[in-house]
């Protein structure tokens, strides 16, 4: 875009207050060279969607090799523990979770994404307070205990189990973060969702005390499968193991403040967790609308995103002057616009192999395109670089 | 009068009582997902609404309860109202009904009175519900009974199609249904392979605006697409995100995609269709392409004119 240098000189004479986000930055404009794959473009399928086995590479994911963080799914048989994973990490319809057999043995299941981590499910009937267990095994590692509490079942012994696990491991492992997920909620009142929600957590809150254990961090979260609630509740799981998420929110920040964008996610496309954000609240419909927009990318994709042959080009297209191999390198990464009705747009971005960047914004905006697409390059370049630092 | 008979198009929509036609409907033209179909009631006696299709055409849709007082009610008494000036009749049959021997002699009566009263009118017949069917059971089971279904249908001509309301097949089935009664159609499909030609597009699809079933479609993609169904699923695709855009109380109006082998953007064409269109990686700016979307706009807006009023002095000739 040769206008690209205009548009952004005019559009600081016209608004004072923005400013390309590269002051901030202080780094060099650099071409797109992206060192990850794309959009599955490395797969034999080239869509998004042939992104999930995908693995290898030069990238290593945020973490780096030495820290996966592990979250373990733990609650009474039953409780939708296998269900959540499935949903989650690996797409299955919530329809079909009603034939998931009962899990009999840990499962240990490795996700490989912007970050690795392993998601352990364990079978509700399992007693790992059991000695026999070895609680380093489980518990040595970084992570979450995710506990799944039945919101239509009788819940208090479930609870008391809780209780137990609780104080069994928060001494000896308190970098284990405490979850608790009040599941099944879909179908209830919401009155009766905070009822719920109150119930356990005075009564966890109580018996800590009791125990001795004021200061432990439990978190709460209300979740179905039937809708986005158990991404959002992963979200925010997610969110606290990843050390970089300050940084993260910090580059959102100023992305948002100097582009003219209202809110932006940065989500895992596979898994439609949304890893960071920027620090303006949440509301649940715009988190909503971009998850649904994943979709609608990812199945798009996935449909046209074929392999076609490079000898197969249609009549009337010229040959462009790079060839093939080329373009692998030097193509932009995936982007995409969605213009609402009411003047809002949608503006998603794919940021590497496994995330994606999703703004909404007024169609204002983005009149001057060119310095939104130009600063979110300057935001891409950036999350290089704090990847790279967390890799090394 | 005879124009506007040109125009309105008689569609009856039976079956038995809980076999699925008002979820269909609900679905189809009244942007619910599939879930919330579970909030509506039984239809009593006949609910009529009319579907604004595509310009001038309207679809008069009549969706007739299915329970046995309702249906014997309309064989008898109201045989000449319901079996009228039918174009089309779609009759909703449950896969996982326990009385399917019953259910085929209700069959065959409707269609008895259709033969009698409207004996030019097309007949579609949807197995419904095929969800609750293994999927490697669904084809054999399907053909079973569409083979059952042809026998008993008294000679006319009848079309069979699986369909459940959580997938696209439903799509599938009624946009070849609503295909049949789009006038001027070999028109509407030349300038539209013209179009792609002219923006060299790989494929370009087009939609009813509202219930985003596929009208026509142009491919020139010399690689075979991998999904066959893909049509059907680009509706469904859509149809979802509008449902979630109506979270946000807004609607859809573009969408642009531009992927590593592709660009794929979505527009309004005419006040009733909208246009899909597939590039090749690269072939032109997207700024290119909306222009030429841009630029058909009017020229498909004519050409929808037209056809409306070509049809109408069809129908004044005919009588």
């Amino acid at each position: 875009m040769t206008t690209l240098a205009n548009s952004l000189g005019g559009y600081e004479d016209t608004r004072k207050n923005s400013y390309s986000l590269e002051r901030f930055l202080q780094e060099p404009v650099s071409p797109t060279t992206s060192r990850y794959g794309r959009f599955g473009g490395t797969s034999p399928s080239g869509s998004m969607a042939g992104m999930g086995p995908v693995m290898g590479g030069e990238y290593r994911g945020l973490g780096g090799n030495a820290r996966r963080p592990r979250l373990l799914l733990m609650g009474q048989k039953r409780s939708g523990k296998s269900s959540i994973s499935s949903v989650v990490f690996h797409k299955m319809p919530p329809t079909e979770t009603l034939f998931l057999e009962s899990t009999t043995r840990i499962q240990k299941d490795p996700i490989h994404s912007f970050m690795d981590f392993h998601v352990w499910d364990f079978p509700g009937q399992l007693d790992f307070l059991d000695p026999t267990f070895d609680f380093d095994h489980i518990f040595g590692e970084l992570g979450a205990l995710i506990w799944v509490i039945d919101a239509q079942d009788e819940y208090l012994d479930p609870l008391s189990r809780l209780h137990s696990t609780i104080i069994a491991i928060q001494r000896t492992y308190p970098i284990i973060n405490i979850e608790v997920f009040i599941h099944k909620v879909d179908g209830l009142s919401d009155e009766y969702k905070l009822d719920t929600q109150r119930d356990i957590m005075q009564r966890t809150q109580d018996e800590l005390s009791d125990a001795g254990l004021d200061s432990v961090q439990v978190s709460y979260h209300l979740t179905s499968i039937y809708d986005h609630s158990i991404f959002e509740a992963f979200s925010k799981v997610i969110q606290k193991l990843i050390p970089q998420l300050g940084t993260l929110e910090n580059l959102l920040n100023m992305l948002c403040l100097n582009s003219g964008i209202e809110k932006a996610f940065l989500f895992d496309v596979l898994s439609k967790i949304y890893i960071a954000t920027d620090s303006s609240p949440v509301d649940v419909q715009s988190y909503e609308i971009c998850s649904d927009y994943i979709d609608v990318i990812v199945d798009v994709s996935e449909i046209y995103g074929y392999d076609r042959k490079p000898a197969t080009q249609l009549p009337g297209y010229t040959p462009g002057e790079t060839p093939a191999a080329d373009e692998e390198d030097t193509a932009p990464e995936a982007s995409s616009i969605i213009r609402l009705q009411n003047g809002m747009v949608l503006y998603l971005r794919e940021i590497n192999k496994y995330l994606a960047l999703i703004c909404l914004m007024r169609k204002e905006g983005l009149e001057k395109q060119g310095l939104v697409d130009f600063n979110v390059q300057v935001f891409q370049n950036a999350l290089t670089r704090v990847f790279e630092i967390g890799r090394s | 009068m005879e124009e506007r008979k040109g125009r309105k198009k008689k569609v009856l929509l039976m079956g038995k009582s809980g076999s699925g036609k008002s979820s269909m409907r609900s679905i189809v033209f009244s942007n619910y997902v599939a879930k919330d179909t579970r909030r509506l009631g039984a239809t009593i006696d006949v609910e009529h609404s009319h579907v604004r299709f595509l310009g001038n055409l309207t679809l008069n849709l009549w969706d007739c309860g299915g329970q046995d007082a309702f249906m014997e009610n309309y064989l008898s008494q109201q045989r000449d109202h319901i079996f009228k000036n039918v174009e089309v009749l779609i009759y909703v049959f449950d896969i996982e009904s326990r009385e399917f021997e019953r259910d085929l002699i209700t069959y065959s009566s409707c269609i008895e009175a259709l033969r009698d009263n409207s004996s030019n009118a097309l007949i579609f017949c949807l197995v419904h519900k095929m969800d609750l069917v293994q999927n490697e059971m669904r084809e054999r089971l399907f053909l079973e009974r569409s083979a059952v279904l042809r026998e008993r249908s008294r000679g006319m001509d009848i079309v069979c199609y699986p369909t459940s309301i959580w997938d696209e097949t439903l799509y599938k089935a009624w946009a070849q249904i609503v295909y049949n009664l789009i006038p001027n159609l070999p028109q509407l499909e030349s300038h539209l392979r013209r179009f792609a030609e002219i923006a060299e597009a790989e494929e370009v699809i087009l939609f009813e605006r509202t219930t985003f079933l596929v009208i026509s479609a142009v491919t020139r993609a010399s690689e075979p697409n991998p999904f066959p169904d893909r049509f059907e699923k680009i509706s469904n695709i859509v149809k979802q995100f509008k449902q979630s855009c109506t979270k946000m109380a807004s609607n859809f109006t573009a969408f642009e995609l531009r992927a590593h082998s592709f660009s794929a953007f979505i527009d309004v064409l005419t006040p009733n269709t909208y246009i899909l269109v597939v590039m090749p990686a690269n072939a032109a700016e997207s700024a290119t392409t909306l222009m030429n979307i841009a630029v058909a706009r009017k020229h498909f807006e004519k050409l929808e004119k037209d056809s409306g009023g070509r049809v109408a002095e069809r129908a004044l000739d005919g009588h």
